[in-house]
């Protein structure tokens, strides 16, 4: 199978100091690469490469291509990013917030066409956001700014969607179902999903692959049943993980684990 | 299926039309207001004679007309220029810098200035013996300088090469500058209240002269960030974003900084330092209408030269026949303007 989207060799460095070393990982078209390991593994940066918003050795393709000399508006016609911690601008329309989107299909000095409303409206519409067209996106809750910033990542019509801790700040129902509007955009219309993820049982029940990071390097790539694992996990994270089945789910915990007090 | 929906923060054009008649009522008494009265149909029956293939009769004197076309309209028309520059100039400095305090004296251009036009009323040749006045070219060159030096400076930073560095390199550019002019002002105190004078900023001096120098300057720097405002919009969300949306902020920062500066240089060589009103004005359009630069440039454009034109009716006519430094006036009238604005605004600054 061809993957869509292909991490080879990638490195990265701050100052001196290897963030990702020789990172090779991989995702199929339509498909959903989960990226878990701990803070500060490099989780981040190898999202950061995919949007070109890093420097990096080695290469990322696309369907087969190299796009590293691509320029950012050829880029951005492929590869939509929400960071971490998405700035949404104090006075700004959620209309005109997603209809950025459009920005990789419009020339230095043009105006947005008619199609490019259109599409705006079309992506509210998806996210059930119509009626919130007019509100400050700054003024939203978690959960509907979360929901602008995929109206966004729609808008901008690219096959490859990054997330970098989409849902990291909802609350657990919020959380859930905004991974759940993820999942069934990617199957809707055929994107490629790529996404850091905290939440483990998450990473277990939405993504088909798993990239487990540590220290810039890729430790175990695979289905989650093959990288979740209680062996895998205690070595990267801690002893104390367990990996549980409950009602055929994958649910990941961490024991606390008492002191002996001797 | 999508027919009464807005769409996107679009100018309105009761926006574009208010804020057109606000300018062209200031247009209209600031070639009123003056010592002599003139009443507005001879100022009409002046406009239309100028006006090529049109003559009527009128009764109105050479004297007045002299007065008309030779003193007040070069005065006004002045004023819209160096307000509407430092307006859009101002629009255009917040939005690449996100930063709502930045004005177009944030990198230095405004020190530079003061350092040129110091050198050349304190250790400048008399003006008669000179082809052009050096005070303005030196004022232009400073301007220009100060900013180049900020640039050169937040580019060479090794730490990497972001606003927030190109904003400190102005800081200091500026600080700098200032003490070399402070430095030379106190040297030759009998220059200082003419170095003073100009800091503070006057449209005292301006004829059709000083229009003709700055017009072409002020159009086309105008015109460079009114096409770039979309792109402001996009820079709002930070570089990193507006990266992954396909636009280079470096190369945005650079474009809008160079006509910013530009514009402003060309404005301050023949009205010196006026202050404020590259904040006061965006914002001002902001709390009333859209924080997208869509709306904020094109209005402040047309508000910003209303706003300078009325400003310096003040200034002429407070303490007839003394003059107030236009500068005093932008502040005084416009800080409490604003501080109205900005309590019975329910917008939100960001």
């Amino acid at each position: 199978m061809t993957a869509a989207l292909e991490f080879r060799e990638i490195d990265v460095s701050f100052g001196g100091t290897f963030a990702l070393h020789k990172v090779s990982v991989g995702v199929h078209e339509g498909g959903w690469l989960g990226v878990v390991g701990p803070n500060g593994a490099g989780k981040s940066t190898l999202l950061r490469t995919v949007a070109g918003a890093v420097r990096y050795g080695g290469s990322v393709l696309v369907d087969g291509e190299a796009i590293d000399g691509r320029s950012q508006r050829e880029r951005a016609r492929l590869v939509s990013y929400v960071p971490q911690r998405p700035v949404y601008p104090q006075g700004m329309a959620v209309f005109d917030y997603v209809l950025l989107g459009r920005t990789p299909y419009l020339g230095t000095l043009a105006s947005e066409s008619h199609e490019d409303i259109e599409d705006v409206w079309e992506a509210l519409e998806a996210l059930r956001l119509t009626d919130f067209a007019g509100r400050d996106v700054a003024t939203l809750s978690g959960g509907e700014t979360q929901r602008v910033s995929l109206a966004r990542v729609l808008a901008q019509r690219a096959p490859i969607v990054v997330l970098d801790e989409a849902t990291a700040s909802l609350d657990v129902a919020a959380q859930h179902s905004v991974l759940e509007l993820i999942d069934r955009l990617r199957a809707e219309r055929g994107m490629t999903v790529i996404s850091a993820i905290h939440d483990l049982t998450a990473a277990a029940q939405f993504c088909e692959r798993i990239a487990l990071i540590d220290d810039g390097r890729v430790v175990a790539e695979g289905t989650p049943g093959e990288v979740l694992t209680e062996s895998l996990l205690g070595e990267v994270f801690e002893p104390s993980i367990r990996v549980i089945d409950v009602d055929g789910s994958t649910v990941i915990v961490s024991l606390r684990v008492e002191e002996d007090p001797s | 299926m999508n027919a009464g929906r807005p769409s996107s923060t679009r100018l309105r054009w009761w926006w574009v039309g208010g804020a057109a008649l606000v300018l062209a009522g200031s247009l209209v008494a600031g070639v009123m207001v003056g010592p002599i009265r003139i009443p507005p149909i001879e100022i009409l029956g002046t406009l239309i004679n100028k006006a090529p293939f049109v003559t009527i009769d009128t009764a109105i004197s050479d004297r007045t007309e002299a007065i008309l076309w030779e003193i007040r309209m070069p005065r006004v028309v002045l004023a819209v220029l160096v307000g509407s520059m430092l307006s859009a100039a101002g629009a255009g400095y917040q939005g690449v810098f996100r930063n709502p305090l930045a004005d177009p004296y944030l990198l230095g251009a405004g020190a530079g200035a003061g350092l040129g036009a110091t050198i050349a009323i304190a250790y400048g040749p008399a003006t008669s013996g000179w082809f052009i006045d050096p005070l303005p070219l030196a004022a232009f060159v400073g301007a220009i300088g100060g900013v180049a030096l900020a640039y050169l400076l937040g580019y060479t930073v090794r730490s990497g090469r972001t606003a927030v560095t190109l904003i400190l390199a102005g800081v200091a550019v500026a600080a700098f500058l200032t003490a070399i002019q402070t430095f030379l002002q106190q040297r030759q105190s009998e220059t200082l209240r003419e170095v003073y004078g100009w800091i503070l900023g006057s449209l005292n001096t301006a004829g059709w002269e000083e229009v003709e120098l700055v017009a072409p300057y002020v159009l086309v720097c105008l015109f460079a960030i009114f096409i770039g405002r979309r792109l402001l919009d996009v820079l709002a969300v930070g570089d990193t974003e507006a990266g992954t949306l396909g636009v280079r902020p470096g190369r945005i920062r650079l474009v809008i900084v160079v006509f910013a500066t530009l514009g402003t240089a060309a404005v301050v060589s023949v009205s010196g330092l006026i202050g404020f009103v590259g904040i006061i004005v965006p914002h001002t359009v902001r709390l009333l209408t859209s924080s997208s630069y869509r709306v904020v440039v094109p209005l402040s454009i047309l508000l910003g030269g209303a706003f300078l034109v009325l400003a310096d009716i003040v200034a002429r006519v407070a303490m007839t026949p003394a003059e107030i430094p236009i500068g005093v006036v932008t502040a005084m009238i416009g800080a409490p303007f604003f501080a109205v604005i900005l309590r019975t605004s329910k917008a939100v600054v960001s």
